[in-house]
């Protein structure tokens, strides 16, 4: 906590430079924000260019704008910072064997637990259908009425 | 002589741990009822034991004891009473302290109150709870002792950290730890109940209050050190998909997943075996949030390796905790009776789903913060796993879930008519859609993803409402039969409503923060305006103030909107000499509907500064929202107070234990 703390507070006390520059075309503006969020201060704990106050930050921020304004794709920016200081300055990590499995292990847990309570609740239900007598086709209708008219009532709390 | 006190009762403290989890544990396994007896009182004088360690530690802090070496690191003559008592737990060791004070005190209440337990139950929770504290006390005592001595004793000290000395920073520790620590009670009774062998819905009568409070405490600790990293770190964020953040975040999600399935156990003695697990996974998660901090893990691999002592034996007790207690719930678990039977489509069903979607969650936050680590040790590699990472795999997960949150409430137990339900929410629906598409007018296009979100806020909010306008039969019958329905509902619903209303709150202000919040920096020199958002900000020229402990460069602001003068903002830039050490202190002005936040940066040559300011779009509503969701906690809370231990049937005769206190 504390080191972390402090490693934060370096990037604050770092003399920064304010008025910078902001490209004139909007829409090329608007792409350096977005790419500045994506792009982590690498002497800062955990913050990204956009919002650090390092030097460093800083400018990569310039840089950011000069490839820019230069013409480059989003893309050769990212592989330009990556290829300087490794995968770690980005904070999207690039999707590759060894990420396939921090990108996907989401879904892959969410359809496997979801699997999981779906078969589970069907071997209850077959368990239980085993149990007791079977209703008959009348009862389950009436069943079914009386259920309905409880769940129209708003059901007991 | 006042710190080797608290020392002596340190040990003490440990000694009479080990007697509680061992004599009264037996005792229950051959049916020894004066071997079980040992546990309350073992667990009063274990807890009274602890308080005055925790009061001797406290003192050490009060009068700058600096023969005592924590005080020397954490503590400085200047430094203002406050934040001499709150250093106390505001370093490594007091924090372990003030964590086992707190368990000890909570083992005290279930002993105090748990006098309609079954007795057998009531041992071995109590023998659980002094494991942990067993823990707890060996960990401190063998690598992190609080009371060690310092000779010759330093002139002054060092000081605390200054961005700890804050408010918010102050008591963010304590909440966090009171919603860890309740974690740790549905966690012994779900040891207990393993050993037992039994669940019922008593079991949930017990563990559910726990666990709402605990959950309530959590929610105001991760809340509070949230609006802590809005004011205090000066570029108005309040969450980072920062490890340390997450690791307090995980608790959260899971023990969210657990109050929901209590609740499921309590009313229809179903998914008892699944609670078991959720009230393990979450207190481990609880762990190692309290542990992984101080490692220096997630910072760093090598800081784990500094100190190897102190890593090892974190690593030791989260392997036995963690992994025993899994162990012993794979071979118990399916000794365990399964209850009563549900439809898919059924309140239980809806909360399955819930459970389902916060576990994965939970699995995604977990996966996220420790990636980095994983690669690094197996292929030396270095990744950042940060906020792109999140929003693209924790949203998709979450927005669903708000989705059904509106929905579950309504449906009955056991078999529930879905259409039918939708049916009753189909004006709730339609301004949901409206909420969207204006949000999307409104922001002329902009991030999808902030109107959808933004509709499914809206969808919570009202649906929420309607679920509560629907049992009350608000506008179906004369207002005040209304009334007469609302003071007679539950407690436990009117919580539910808060709660769930207020994440819909807080949604919307993390929609608006993170979608609209415009900002300006610029170097300003006396006498300089800088317009935004319809506002303007005159800067007057800073001051240099001297604070009881630090020199502040303070930086008036003169509010303007159309030439009128609102009022001043007083940013600050402080510095403290002990550390040397900058920080910074925004000036916020809220109208509650959004922030102005003004930071000043460093000085530039010529009496210039520069100035950040932030327009913070509906960011209150999060802790407004925050708020709601921890009174919910609360609200319920009282209303479990008056029936937990006394189901209708059974124990009718047992006093009233109120665990909740």
């Amino acid at each position: 906590m504390k080191r972390l703390l402090t490693l934060l507070l370096v990037c604050f006390s770092l003399p920064a430079l304010a008025q910078e520059l902001r490209l004139e075309d909007p829409e090329l503006e608007e792409r350096a924000r977005d790419l500045q969020r994506e792009i982590r201060c690498v002497v800062c704990q955990n913050e990204s260019i956009d919002s650090s106050q390092a030097g460093i930050a800083r400018d990569l921020r310039v840089l950011v704008r000069e490839r820019l304004q230069a013409g480059d794709s989003d893309e050769e920016i990212k592989a330009y910072l990556v290829a300087r200081y490794g995968d770690y300055v980005l904070f999207r990590p690039p999707m590759r064997p060894e990420t396939w499995l921090l990108w996907f292990g989401p879904a892959v847990t969410l359809v496997l637990a979801g699997g999981g309570v779906a078969l589970a609740v069907v071997r209850r239900r077959r368990r239980a259908e085993g149990g007791p007598a079977a209703l008959s086709d009348e009862e389950r209708t009436r069943l079914k009425r009386l259920l309905q008219e409880d769940s129209e009532k708003g059901g007991p709390a | 002589m006042i710190p080797e006190l608290g020392h002596f009762t340190l040990v003490l403290a440990l000694l009479v741990a080990l007697v509680q989890g061992s004599l009264p544990m037996l005792g229950a396994a051959r049916g020894r009822a004066d071997w079980m007896a040992v546990a309350r009182p073992a667990a009063f004088l274990q807890c009274a034991a602890t308080v005055l360690a925790f009061a001797a530690l406290t003192w050490a802090y009060v009068v700058s004891d600096f023969t005592v070496l924590n005080v020397v690191q954490n503590s400085h003559s200047a430094k203002p009473m406050l934040y001499k008592v709150t250093g106390v737990w505001g370093n490594h060791e007091g924090s372990l302290l003030l964590w086992v004070l707190i368990l000890t005190i909570f083992g005290a209440a279930v002993a105090g109150f748990g006098r309609n337990l079954p007795p057998s139950l009531k041992a071995r929770v109590l023998g659980v709870q002094a494991w942990v504290a067993i823990g707890f006390f060996t960990f401190m005592l063998f690598t992190s002792n609080p009371f060690e001595r310092i000779w010759p004793a330093p002139l002054d000290g060092n000081d605390l950290n200054p961005l700890l000395q804050d408010p918010g920073l102050a008591f963010h520790p304590p909440l966090l730890y009171l919603g860890y620590v309740g974690f740790s009670i549905a966690f012994s009774f779900a040891i207990a109940a393993l050993l037992e062998g039994r669940v019922d819905p008593a079991w949930a009568r017990w563990v559910r209050p726990w666990t709402l409070a605990a959950w309530t405490f959590l929610t105001g600790g991760i809340a509070l050190g949230s609006w802590w990293a809005y004011y205090e770190l000066g570029w108005g964020g309040w969450w980072f998909w920062d490890p340390v953040e997450n690791v307090s975040f995980m608790p959260w999600l899971l023990g969210t997943a657990l109050l929901h399935s209590a609740i499921v156990v309590e009313k229809r003695d179903a998914l008892k075996v699944w609670t078991i697990l959720l009230a393990i996974l979450t207190f481990s998660l609880s762990l190692l949030g309290t542990f992984v901090v101080r490692s220096g893990l997630l910072t760093s691999v090598h800081a784990f390796a500094v100190d190897p002592t102190r890593g090892l034996y974190i690593l030791l007790l989260l392997v036995i905790a963690a992994g025993g207690s899994l162990a012993l719930f794979a071979w118990r678990a399916p000794s365990l009776k399964a209850g009563g039977l549900f439809a898919p489509v059924s309140r239980e069903g809806g909360l399955v789903l819930n459970n389902l979607l916060l576990a994965t969650a939970t699995a995604t936050v977990l996966l996220g913060t420790f990636y980095p680590l994983f690669v690094e040790a197996f292929t030396g590699g270095r990744l950042s796993v940060g906020p792109p990472y999140f929003n693209a795999t924790f949203l998709p997960i979450m927005l669903p879930l708000v989705a059904v949150m509106a929905v579950g409430p309504m449906m009955a137990w056991k078999r529930a008519d879905l259409a039918g339900v939708l049916g009753r929410l189909k004006f709730v629906a339609l301004a949901a859609v409206l909420a969207a598409a204006a949000t999307w007018y409104i922001q002329e296009g902009g991030p999808v993803l902030a109107a959808l979100a933004m509709g499914l806020a809206v969808w919570l909010f009202l649906g929420t409402l309607w679920e509560l306008g629907e049992r009350v039969r608000l506008f179906r019958v004369p207002a005040g039969d209304s009334w007469r329905r609302a003071r007679g509902l539950p407690r436990a619903a009117w919580g539910m409503s808060l709660a769930h209303a207020g994440l819909a709150v807080a949604m919307a202000g993390m929609i608006g923060s993170s979608a609209w919040k415009q900002e300006e920096v610029r170097v300003v020199r006396p006498g300089d305006e800088v317009a935004l958002g319809g506002y303007s900000f005159r800067f007057d020229g800073a001051q240099r103030i001297q604070g009881p402990n630090y020199l502040s460069d303070t930086a008036p602001l003169t509010l303007l909107r159309d030439g009128r003068e609102l009022g001043t903002l007083y940013p600050e830039r402080r510095f403290y000499p002990v550390q040397e050490m900058h920080t910074t202190q925004a000036a916020i002005r809220t109208n509650g509907l959004y922030d102005l936040y003004a930071v000043i940066g460093d000085p530039q040559p010529g009496g210039a500064w520069t100035l950040r300011l932030y327009l913070e779009p509906l960011v209150p509503w999060i802790w407004f929202g925050a708020a709601f969701m921890a009174l919910g906690g609360l609200v319920s809370l009282s209303d479990r107070r008056l029936r937990v231990g006394a189901p209708r049937k059974a124990a009718k005769a047992a006093a009233q234990p109120a665990p909740a206190e």
